[in-house]
């Protein structure tokens, strides 16, 4: 069972950037990023967060997003994916990289979640 | 009275002729508490939707349904896409044991409820949502009850979506999801046949 991270923000470039940050603490953490909606316009796309499930390559993933109607696309696209999705609502930079860093060092995702429970922030 | 393909696509399409007159308006009413395009947004989901129903007629009201979610859910972009999109789903799955525009609205309305986790009184969409899915259970529905739900935003403060960022300021402004709530209950109820 490996676990993976994917990012979901309204921007194409937050979430193509974000990756950036973690890859740099969590070379070997399955990344995904899913930004803007189908035409790259502000918002999320369902489809596009459903693909990044689908290509990341771990079968448990924790996903990270920026504002609230990302968290309901990204709802939508956790119950129609086979994989365990886990959704958190910390700010999106601090919660992804305590994630990354931790999965990085093998910490069992309870202490993991334990980790983000301050970082909540929506 | 019953819900048939033919006048459910009939509401449909009076919907989205509302919406798209409107779009200027609803992006209008987006632009001080919200990030300004909801006439856009919506305007682009009821075209996607016109098409996906002019492309392939569905073959009852189930697919219907589905058919008018998924293009809401892939079209739209803001929040809107999953919130009217889960009402659509919803009626899609209550279709099957149930064809009561009652009982339709009932599942829709809590569906929204459930994905945006709004209740009443937050400023949203389900303040136009809950009071006239409940005038529909009791039988009947008019474009004055219609008003004062959508008018009923107004002076709320905002407690979900983007507008909640604005906190007391986003107090004396309608709410745009509202708003364009209102006109698919007016759609629906000018619509012949349905009620």
């Amino acid at each position: 069972m490996t676990l993976g991270i994917t990012i979901v923000s309204h921007v194409p470039d937050i979430a193509a950037g974000l990756p950036k940050l973690l890859t740099q603490v969590a070379a070997d953490v399955p990344l995904t990023y899913a930004g803007g909606t189908d035409d790259g316009d502000i918002g999320t796309s369902m489809a596009k967060i459903s693909q990044a499930f689908d290509d990341n390559a771990a079968d448990e993933i924790l996903a990270f997003y920026d504002l609230g109607s990302a968290k309901m696309n990204l709802e939508m696209a956790q119950e129609m994916s086979d994989k365990t999705i886990h959704l958190y609502d910390t700010a999106l930079i601090e919660g992804a990289y305590t994630a990354a860093s931790l999965l990085e060092a093998g910490v069992p995702l309870a202490d993991v979640e334990e980790q983000l429970k301050p970082l909540k922030i929506k | 009275m019953a819900l048939t393909v033919d006048n459910l696509t009939e509401w449909i399409n009076a919907f989205a002729q509302k919406v798209t007159d409107k779009k200027d308006y609803l992006s209008e009413l987006d632009t001080p508490i919200g990030d300004g395009d909801h006439g856009n947004n919506m305007a682009r989901g009821v075209k996607a939707v016109q098409e996906s129903l002019d492309a392939k007629a569905p073959a009852d009201l189930t697919a219907a349904f589905k058919q008018i979610a998924m293009a809401l859910i892939s079209k739209v972009g803001g929040a809107s896409g999953p919130l009217y999109g889960t009402a659509f789903l919803e009626m899609a799955k209550k279709s099957k044991d149930s064809t009561e525009i009652a009982d339709l609205f009932a599942a829709a309305d809590a569906g929204i409820k459930k994905r945006g986790g709004a209740q009443a009184g937050d400023k949203t969409m389900v303040d136009v949502w809950e009071p006239l899915a409940a005038k529909l259970a009791s039988g009947s529905l008019t474009q004055a009850e219609i008003d004062e739900a959508v008018n009923s935003t107004e002076e709320m403060i905002a407690k979900k979506g983007r507008a909640s960022y604005l906190g007391e300021r986003s107090s004396g402004h309608l709410d745009p999801g509202a708003m364009s709530s209102g006109y698919l209950f007016t759609a629906l109820i000018e619509t012949e046949g349905i009620l």
